[in-house]
Order: structure tokens, then C-alpha cells, then sequence
């Protein structure tokens, strides 16, 4: 039993690769198979998360921050590659996890269909993603990066098509130079410091001589490049509205939590190398993430404003969501508070899971009037032209009451996204706000341009949103869209867990406020795995 | 020995770096290949460059860190290039299948004149 708890932290990279590998043996007819291996397999990641999360929970004695760690090869700490289990990490697990399977159910009804091994890349995408979250090593996150990269490719490629496979080209464009950049950043810091190791260095960073220094920051800055593009920052944000809508739905749900890497590994690393701790290289980057969050905010918001497809805004609220917690995140490392970043990433949870509810219903909504019920102004009296050829094509349970569940599950991604009461969209931003005017430790005109940009976001998103919706829902008199059944219940199941995070937000909140307090003391994160020495046997200590 | 380096590292990077810009697939792939090579040397070039030096610990385990190359790098460099390769391989696929879907090497999937004009 002792092994099975100690072997758990490894369990969310090994569990999706051995069902994607799995996948592969079945040949294209055994759907059926595949797709219940595929749910079994993401069913057994959510266990999996919460356990762990619990676990991050730790108890009262450990300060209420349990640094768990797998020892890969059992090197002792600083040299060998390890997965660090801590609170933020079993977070985003969670969070993937309580994606994934809706996603999975939705693309079983149709989507899955339309290529080879979708299932198989789907679960190497999520091995990726968990990985990615999971270890504390630099050049093992490079690693995951790649695996979670190549599947998104062929993801994003499913199904073919023209759009998919020119967007495609400056997807995979973007992401090889950005991986690069990875690999100088890695490189420069390897050659400062000697290590790579996060919590390694993190200790280290203090120490660097100032004449290495600017090499470290160099370092970085190269290797922020790669996860900014990742997060969507504003100037390096233009291939991802043109690719989110070129992918297939379940796809672009499940790509709402891909910009969440590379504002996690922001956060992470910048708290852990440049927090208030780290001597000269305090608060580095700060600015650049500030600024940029907010230019991002902005950009995504004129981009809502501007769409003319359902499509198009949904990934400019993508940006805006990761634009709000990447200019948070730089705040908090000009001393914004601890509280503040706690409503961060509790705005993130409910607005990745409204994003991804967003992209889900956009295929339903569109698809009686053949693709252009979204579609505004001129096109706006032109529907019902052309009828959807494939709908005959269909089987499975079609519901009745289509329009009002549609409705319904669109009224709260409004809210959410909006930040509108009563949802958890409202209680995130109240967090982020009263945080940042509670603690005050920022000057005077980020707080108010901050907020500013904020609310004015949270307005225009209502703006976009509700303009598509009576154009959808009551403008609209043709007879409601055969929806499956199959393609409700992940909806419905992701609206649940919206309304899961608002009824029990002060439990989430408390959970993120202690995430918070450990990220704001990257001492918690360097000892606790550096702890790990004192449990390897004596043999190795020398 | 730095100087033939870092040249060749700068002149692989550059030239990679204007060929990921220009407007043909194919250029940016060679672009991205280049780059790679820049890419790979560099971190290699980052465990400080020696000759000669063994990268194995020798028995007993004590090393004298002047008299010994950092075998870190090289194990980096290794897996930089095998997924660097795996990567635009599967770029190569994209591209290809660009290409015969919509009969250009355009980046943009369109060429950028009408058929009528000059190039």
C-alpha cells in the first residue's frame, strides 16, 4: 500500500500514455472501445487529482503545505530529474482533469470521427499537460512542452480541411521557433548557474554574482518568450485567435487550458526565481507582465467587440482571461499581495471551464442555419439557406428543449466570463479587486488602470456576448437544432462544475489563498524538495 | 576555437532567422533546421568549451572539475535534436499537406498576387 501512495504522483503522466498507447493497437472501427478506454482513463485522472490535491493539502503540522516529489531514477535531489507534487500543481491537474472529460464525452459523439487516433493524441496532449505541471525540472518541462505540442498539432489538424491545415503551419511555425527560444533560455541559465533544478535554483538565484547576473536574466527573459507566446501575450498573441477557430470544438476546449500552461509555468517560475526574496533579480519582468497582461486584456477586448463569429470570440476571451492573470501575476511580484493572486487563480478555474463550455456550444448553436446563426448584421436575415448535410448522418438521442438548455448553458458562460453576479466569474474579480485595494502596496495608477481595464473587459465581454446570443436564441424563429444528447451532458457537466466552484467558492478560496501564500514564499517549494534528501538511505548522502 | 564557435552559431542563427521570415515553406523550414543547428551548438558550447577532456567520472570518484568535460549538455543536446527532428519532420507532413490542399508553398496557404501580374 506504502508503494501505491508513494507512485502516485507519477500516476497522471503514466496513466494517459499507456491508454494512448493502448489506443493504438484498436484500428479505426472499434470506436466503441476506444472511447470507453479513453473516459475510463480521464475518469481515473480526476481520482487521481483529487487525491493528490488533497494530499497538497497537507496537514497542520506541515503548515498546511505538503511538498510531495517522485525522485525519477532515485538521484538524489539536485542532480537527477523530479516531479514535484505542491499546491498550485495539484490544482491545474484538477482543473485539466475536470476538462478532459467532458471534452471527451462531447468528442465521442461526433468528432472522433473525423480522422485517425484521436483518442490516442487526445490522452498524449493531457500526459503533457500533466506532466508539464507536475515536474520541477527545466529542461524535463521543455520535454513535456514537446509532447504536449506534438499532440496539439495533430489535434489541431484533425479532421483536415483547408483552415485547419493553414492555420496549422503557423501554429506549428510559431510553437518550433518558440521551443527554440526555450532551449537558448535553458542553455544561458544552465550556464550561469550550473543547474536545473527549479527549487535548486531558486536557492541559487540570491547568490549569482552580479557580473552573471544580466546573463541569468537574459536566460529568462529568452525563455519567458516561449511560454508568453504559449499564454497568448499580446504582441505575441495573433496566431491564436485564427487557430482556436480553425480546430474542431472538443479540440479548442481542451486547447483553453493550453494557454494556462504557459501562465502557470509564468507563475511558477517567477515566483520561485524572482519573488520578493531574490535579491537583485526581485520583481524582474514585472513590468513586462503587467503591461503586457493589460495590452493583452485590451487587444482580446476589442477583439470581442470587432468578431462577427461566435468562433473568433470565444478565443479573444480566451486571450483576455490569460491576460488577466498574467498582468496579475506581475503585480503580485511588485508586491500586489497575497490575496490578489488568490482570486487570480480562482479566476482562472472558472473562466477556463467557461471558455471551454463557450467553444463546446458554438457547433450546437451554429448548426441548424448551417453555420452562420453566429454570424451578424448583413448576414444576419440570410439564415436557413443552407441546411446541414450531415444531420440525417446522425445517430443517438436528440433532446427536446434544445434552445433552453443552449440558452441556459450560454447565460452562464455570459456570467462567468462577464464577471457578472451571481457566478464565480463575479466572486474571482471581487477576490482579484478587494485584494489588490485591500493590501495597497502598488502604486496608486496600476492599481486604478488595472482596475479599469478590468472592469471595462468584464463590460465589452457582455457587450460581444449578449449581441450573439438574441441574434441566436430570440431573433431567431427557424425550429431549434437536433443537438445529441452526447453533446448536452458535457456542456451540462461543465456548467455544474461552474456552479460547484461558486457554491463551495469559499473553500476554493481558501484553497488558492494558501496556494497563494505558499508561491509568495518560495522557501516552501525549495525545502520541501530538498527534503527529499533526508529520506533517500544514508549511502547516498555523500 | 570561441571565435570559429560563436561564428558559427551567429551565422547559422541569422540565416536561419531570415529564412523563418521569408514567405515559402520551404525557406522556413531550412530556416527552422538552421536555427536548430544554432540552437544545439549553443547549449552544447554552454558546459564550457574543452579538448580532450574525459566526460565519465573516473573510478573513485573524485573529479577535478578543470580536468573534465560537463557530460550535462551533451545529454541535453541529444534530446534537443532528437525532438528538434521529430518536430519538423511532423512540420514537414503539415506543409506538404498544404501544399497539395491548396496548391501553394505559401505560408499563408494564398499567394499574395493575382495571376494576372508579374511576381
Amino acid at each position: 500500500m506504502m508503494l501505491a501512495t508513494e507512485h502516485l504522483i507519477i500516476a497522471p503522466i503514466l496513466i494517459p500514455l499507456i491508454a494512448g498507447a493502448l489506443m493504438l493497437l484498436y484500428d479505426e472501427s472499434q470506436r466503441k472501445a476506444k472511447l470507453g478506454i479513453s473516459i475510463g482513463a480521464t475518469i481515473a485522472l480526476l481520482f487521481v487529482a483529487i487525491e493528490l490535491l488533497n494530499r497538497s493539502k497537507g496537514s497542520p503540522l506541515s503548515g498546511g503545505n505538503e511538498i510531495s516529489f517522485y525522485l525519477l531514477g532515485d538521484w538524489a535531489v539536485p542532480f537527477g530529474i523530479i516531479l514535484v507534487l505542491d499546491r498550485l500543481s495539484a490544482l491545474m491537474l484538477l482543473l485539466v482533469s475536470l476538462l478532459a472529460i467532458p471534452t471527451m464525452i462531447y468528442a465521442g459523439a461526433n468528432w472522433h470521427k473525423q480522422g485517425q487516433h484521436f483518442n490516442s493524441m487526445f490522452q498524449f496532449l493531457l500526459m503533457g499537460l500533466n506532466g508539464a505541471f507536475l515536474t520541477g525540472d527545466l529542461f524535463n518541462l521543455f520535454v513535456f512542452f514537446e509532447v504536449l505540442l506534438a499532440a496539439s498539432y495533430g489535434l489541431l489538424l484533425h479532421g483536415s480541411g483547408q483552415v485547419k491545415v493553414r492555420a496549422g503551419i503557423h501554429y506549428i511555425a510559431m510553437n518550433l521557433a518558440g521551443s527554440l527560444f526555450f532551449l537558448i533560455g535553458v542553455a544561458l541559465i544552465y550556464g550561469v548557474t550550473g543547474t536545473l533544478s527549479m527549487a535548486h535554483l531558486s536557492q541559487m538565484v540570491v547568490n549569482i554574482p552580479e557580473s552573471e547576473r544580466p546573463l541569468f536574466h537574459a536566460g529568462a527573459a529568452i525563455m519567458g518568450m516561449a511560454f508568453l507566446v504559449k499564454a497568448g501575450l499580446w504582441p505575441l498573441s495573433f496566431w491564436l485567435p485564427i487557430t482556436y477557430m480553425a480546430s474542431a470544438a472538443p479540440v479548442a476546449a481542451m486547447f483553453s487550458v493550453m494557454t494556462k500552461v504557459g501562465v502557470y509555468v509564468i507563475l511558477r517560475l517567477s515566483m520561485l526565481f524572482f519573488g520578493l526574496g531574490a535579491g537583485a533579480s526581485a520583481g524582474f519582468g514585472a513590468e513586462v507582465l503587467i503591461w503586457g497582461g493589460m495590452a493583452t486584456m485590451v487587444f482580446g477586448m476589442l477583439g470581442v467587440l470587432g468578431s462577427q463569429s461566435l468562433g473568433r470570440m470565444a478565443a479573444h476571451l480566451v486571450l483576455i482571461s490569460s491576460g488577466t492573470v498574467i498582468a496579475v501575476i506581475g503585480l503580485a511580484l511588485s508586491g500586489g499581495g497575497t490575496s490578489m493572486l488568490s482570486g487570480a487563480l480562482y479566476y482562472m478555474v472558472s473562466s477556463t471551464l467557461a471558455t471551454a463550455t463557450l467553444f463546446l456550444l458554438i457547433e450546437p448553436m451554429s448548426r441548424e442555419e448551417g453555420g452562420i446563426a453566429a454570424m451578424l448584421a448583413l448576414t444576419a436575415d440570410a439564415y436557413g439557406l443552407e441546411k446541414d448535410e450531415d444531420e440525417d448522418e446522425e445517430v443517438g438521442l436528440a433532446i427536446p428543449g434544445t434552445m433552453t438548455i443552449l440558452g441556459l448553458s450560454f447565460g452562464v458562460c455570459l456570467l462567468v466570463l462577464a464577471g457578472l453576479p451571481p457566478l464565480s466569474g463575479f466572486i474571482g474579480k471581487v477576490a482579484i479587486l478587494s485584494g489588490m485595494l485591500g493590501v495597497g502596496g502598488l502604486p496608486p495608477y496600476l492599481t486604478w488602470t488595472f482596475l479599469a481595464v478590468l472592469m471595462i473587459s468584464g463590460f465589452a465581454t457582455i457587450l460581444g456576448l449578449v449581441r450573439i446570443g438574441i441574434q441566436t436564441f430570440w431573433a431567431s424563429d427557424s425550429k431549434p437544432p437536433k443537438v445529441l444528447a452526447m453533446e448536452f451532458a458535457p456542456v451540462i457537466l461543465l456548467v455544474l462544475f461552474i456552479a460547484a466552484i461558486t457554491v463551495r467558492g469559499d473553500s476554493v478560496l481558501r484553497y488558492t489563498d494558501a496556494t497563494s501564500r505558499a508561491l509568495h514564499d518560495p522557501l516552501i517549494y525549495s525545502v520541501g524538495v530538498f527534503s527529499s534528501r533526508q529520506t533517500i538511505g544514508t549511502e547516498e548522502d555523500e | 576555437m570561441e571565435i570559429v564557435l560563436s561564428a558559427a552559431i551567429g551565422v547559422f542563427a541569422g540565416s536561419g532567422i531570415w529564412l523563418l521570415l521569408r514567405p515559402r515553406t520551404f525557406q522556413v523550414i531550412v530556416g527552422l533546421i538552421l536555427l536548430s543547428y544554432a540552437v544545439n551548438i549553443f547549449i552544447f558550447s554552454m558546459g564550457r568549451l574543452t579538448i580532450g577532456k574525459p566526460a565519465i567520472m573516473p573510478k573513485g570518484g573524485w573529479v577535478n572539475a578543470a580536468e573534465y568535460a560537463d557530460p550535462l549538455p551533451q545529454a541535453l543536446v541529444l534530446t534537443a535534436i532528437v525532438i528538434s527532428f521529430a518536430t519538423t519532420a511532423l512540420f514537414l507532413v503539415v506543409m506538404i499537406a498544404s501544399k497539395g490542399l491548396t496548391g501553394t508553398d505559401h505560408v499563408d496557404g494564398r499567394e499574395p498576387y493575382r495571376s494576372g501580374e508579374t511576381k
